[in-house]
């Protein structure tokens, strides 16, 4: 495959290193700041090339007319990547496109100019943080936006409505669904016999709209 | 009429104040506080602080009744975005945007988006300028 990478920073060259390291792929890493090119050069070789991504022309010189499987919009300007992504997907026809979002407030103007997949190591890092700071009572753990569901994480309380029940016997949402327990640091997968107690931490897997729903059904009488 | 101008540098205060001369309600938007001045101390217009990128700091400054915005921040990819975000989230039919490269312009003109590119503007002028100085043949001063 040639995959096009625009942006050397930290996500796009260990990006780049990953790829041609696996051997199997062509790549060209576009990097705009002089220094961090020399540096990427050294390493990468003719597999970087100095310039601004979001110059047509700088695009064109990298191959984005051929064009190249995939394009990924790495740098560590939203607004940047939202262009790149726009010409390469309508200018260019490539197939497939992956934008990063550094900023999550910033995901808004993605989802509305209909660039799909985002990622964003923001997003996941909050979802880790949250996970580990006990103030939350539901937790995002995984978001799957082109499936529309999400992985959440609550902790069955003594006051918890759920406590003490068995899974089947519990009024869950349609479109939602318990995957697991965690009790005294061992997993076991929920089935309809599981009985919920007071401490257990349980992953569920829900449509987003679905949370209110599902914290009525496991954590607020 | 209420416009909004995002980007109040030297071109879009200019546009700011010309505007608030011809009647229009403005109200200009920058991330720096700086650019307040540029309006003199006269300005009775709103000013919001902040970026435009921001839909709430978009709400502030009254976006969602404006009938024209015009985005003239110093750089090309976020007047794409607020441009697109103002025209398509906020449905307003009247979303002008500066855009400095001419390739850029074009390709976002055709999709729609109403830009205009100073550079191409100053080529424009440039050559036509050119092409009207009267060249003579040099002459032959020597003899």
């Amino acid at each position: 495959m040639y995959i096009l990478i625009a942006g050397g920073g930290k996500v796009g060259a260990n990006f780049a290193r990953t790829l041609l390291h696996d051997g199997r792929h062509e790549v060209t890493l576009i990097e705009q700041r002089r220094d961090r090119y020399e540096r990427l050069e050294q390493e990468l070789e003719h597999h970087v090339l100095l310039g601004d991504a979001t110059e047509i022309h700088i695009l064109e010189r990298a191959g984005i007319a051929r064009p190249p499987d995939v394009v990924a919009a790495l740098t560590g300007d939203d607004e940047d990547n939202l262009v790149i992504s726009q010409l390469s997907r309508e200018k260019y026809g490539v197939p497939k496109v992956i934008a990063r979002v550094n900023d999550p407030r910033n995901q808004a103007h993605f989802d509305l100019l209909g660039i799909s997949p985002t990622v964003s190591a923001t997003r996941g890092l909050m979802a880790l943080i949250e996970h580990e700071v006990p103030e939350h009572d539901l937790v995002h753990l995984l978001e799957l936006r082109k499936e529309n569901l999400e992985i959440v994480e609550v902790v069955i309380d003594e006051a918890a409505p759920a406590a003490g029940r068995r899974v089947e016997s519990l009024d869950l949402p349609e479109g939602s669904r318990l995957i697991s327990i965690m009790r005294n640091g061992h997993a076991e997968i929920a089935v309809g016999a599981t009985e919920l107690h007071p401490g257990d931490q349980v992953l569920a897997i829900l449509q987003p709209g679905k949370e209110d729903e599902l914290r009525r059904v496991l954590l607020k009488a | 009429m209420k416009a909004l101008v995002i980007g109040c540098g030297r071109v879009g205060s200019s546009i700011a104040l010309q505007l608030d001369r011809e009647g229009w309600e403005v109200t200009a938007v920058d991330e720096k506080e700086e650019a307040l001045t540029r309006l003199g101390d006269h300005w009775n217009g709103g000013f919001v602080l902040g970026h435009g990128m921001d839909i709430e700091v978009l709400r502030e400054a009254g976006i969602e009744d404006a009938d024209a915005v015009v985005v003239a921040t110093d750089g090309d990819n976020t007047n794409i975005v607020i441009g697109q975000v103002a025209q398509q989230r906020f449905d307003n039919q009247c979303v002008v945007v500066r855009l400095l490269d001419p390739a850029r312009a074009e390709f976002y003109r055709q999709r729609g988006l109403r830009t205009v590119c100073p550079t191409s503007v100053a080529i424009e002028v440039l050559l036509d300028s050119v092409r009207a100085c009267e060249v003579r043949p040099a002459e032959a001063t020597a003899n």
